[in-house]
């Protein structure tokens, strides 16, 4: 079993930090897991995206062409990665911040307002988390309490009250189908 | 089993620099390896070794010099531009028969290029850099597990030759994370074995001279060939690869670093239907694994060499089959990175139905 993911969006929208989250979410499931950030010349408010692959064996590129799962947080990054997307493949959308409907029919597609239920628990920027959440329950790659544990990895310098809402934003999402 | 820690490439480099027992390490910060001296200051204020921002490339290059005639293990990381810069300085290392570790994260060129990860200082690393009779021993990692493990052998590698070793990455495997295996205890450089070369003080003992130089009629000449038989014993020693399916395989892919883990993912893409596909990946650039290569062209016809240059590694691939195969390849200058489809894409043109 191998998952290929591509996490996108707004530099400032945790894009990388939902990748490194995942990877050690996988990790922590003894998976072979790499993530791979955009980098350069990045900017807040630019776009950023990273890769991730999940897998049984040991991964042999850490670079993703056609993702098997996409997450997507902005418009610009439903155009730029929307085609690459592998056929039967998995599309999670921000639905909260992405007016346009995307194309193709050959693929699962389920938005997400993710902005509106982050919003809703206090704090837009959680809204990362929901997406994980989704993820985590409509693949089955990743256990929910694995995801709530390496968040508090990720980001082991915020508070408490931080963290929770961090969990609470992940089960939302993983309640949400 | 050791636990696993998720890290960056450049994080696990600089583990392995301080498990590896070094503690001398001057740089001048380029992207993409400003992340080697950025926490390299933190773990050797750590360890209690020297970690200095040097004026400049030239500078680190020529302490590294001063730090490996004392007799200590001593690193500098760069990436292409800066190892340019060096290459005075590991040219009359080299000359002094002096180890050292050099780290070059390459990205894209020539000039300033850009800072995407590249493989396009290959000739540069393996036919010598500098100028003079020389060569230095060139390891090439494909993971954040041996960016950990990579330093150790390297330093292993040129305290036994007493020559200059460096390790070539690239942006990618310094950007990407991967969980570590921190698969060695850390060795305390007061255990490491002392050098008969080093420069500690004199009391007590004959003088020891390190230099790069002798004017002295016919002393030099003798100099280069001895150095010369250091080198053969080290490329009959010391070529190191890994091989995958190559035992049916009709085509083999050659590739390294960065490109041997997209050539894997092709390879895998290409047996899922039915076409015979090996690899063979270099994991020693100098001394490349040209035997292997020997034997392998008595049998297979088609090679594809991928690169992420245009085709530096091309000569010595064909040297070693002796011209008896046909050499293929695939390319990504500049800064750019080639995918497993396009690789497979590649493999199809050449192996057409599948054979």
């Amino acid at each position: 079993m191998t998952k290929e993911v591509i996490v996108a969006g707004f530099g400032g929208q945790g894009i990388v930090s939902s990748g490194i989250i995942l990877a050690y979410a996988g990790m922590f499931e003894d998976r072979h897991v790499t993530f791979f950030p955009s980098y350069g010349a990045e900017m807040r408010g630019g776009t950023a995206n990273c890769s991730v692959v999940i897998s049984s064996s040991p991964v042999a590129s850490p670079i993703v062409a056609e993702p098997d799962v996409l997450i997507i947080m902005n418009e610009p990054s439903l155009l730029r990665f929307e085609p690459r997307l592998k056929p039967n493949g998995l599309l999670l959308y921000n639905k909260t911040l992405i007016k346009s409907e995307p194309k193709r029919s050959d693929i699962t597609i389920i938005p997400v307002p993710a902005n509106a239920i982050a919003e809703e628990l206090g704090q837009g920027r959680i809204a990362n988390m929901v997406m994980l959440g989704v993820l985590a329950k409509k693949t089955g790659i990743l256990q929910l309490a694995t995801l709530k544990k390496a968040q508090r990895i990720r980001y082991k310098k915020a508070s408490e009250e931080q963290l929770s809402l961090n969990d609470q934003a992940l089960e939302r999402g993983y309640s949400f189908l | 089993m050791a636990e696993k820690r998720l890290m960056y490439g450049n994080h696990a480099l600089v583990e392995g620099i301080i498990y590896a027992g070094c503690r001398f390490f001057a740089g001048y910060p380029i992207t993409p390896q400003n992340e080697v001296p950025e926490y390299m200051s933190i773990r050797m204020n750590e360890v209690g070794g020297v970690f200095l921002q040097t004026e400049s490339e030239i500078a680190a290059i020529n302490m590294l010099f001063g730090a490996g005639a004392a007799g200590v293990r001593a690193t500098t990381s760069s990436s292409s531009p800066g190892i340019s810069l060096m290459q005075e300085g590991i040219s009359y290392i080299a000359g002094a028969d002096i180890p050292v570790l050099v780290i070059n994260i390459v990205r894209g060129g020539p000039g300033l290029g850009n800072i995407a990860p590249a493989q396009s200082d290959y000739y540069q690393a393996t036919k010598g850099g500098g100028h003079g009779d020389y060569f230095t021993i060139t390891l090439a990692p494909n993971s954040a597990q041996e960016l950990f493990e990579f330093p150790k052998l390297a330093f292993e590698l040129a305290e036994k030759y007493r020559n200059p070793a460096l390790i070539l990455a690239d942006g990618l495997l310094g950007q990407m994370m991967e969980p570590v295996e921190f698969t060695f205890e850390p060795i305390d450089p007061g255990k490491l074995p002392e050098k008969d070369y080093a420069l500690t003080g004199c009391r007590g003992r004959p003088r020891r001279v390190v230099r790069s130089y002798d004017l002295r009629p016919g002393k030099l000449e003798e100099l280069n060939w001895k150095r010369y038989k250091k080198y053969q014993e080290i490329i009959k020693n010391e070529q190191r690869y890994e091989t995958f399916n190559d035992k049916d395989a009709g085509l083999i892919i050659i590739a390294y670093g960065t490109c041997a883990r997209v050539a894997s993912a092709a390879m895998k893409m290409a047996r899922d239907k039915n076409l015979k596909v090996g690899l063979l990946r270099p994991i020693t650039l100098w001394p490349f694994p040209k035997d292997k290569v020997a034997q392998l062209s008595e049998r297979i016809k088609d090679f594809l060499v991928v690169e992420m240059n245009c085709g530096q590694m091309i000569d010595d691939v064909r040297m070693a089959t002796q011209f008896r195969s046909r050499i293929h390849f695939l390319g990504r200058p500049g800064g750019g990175v080639p995918t497993p489809p396009e690789v497979l894409k590649k493999i199809e043109e050449i192996m057409g139905g599948g054979r």
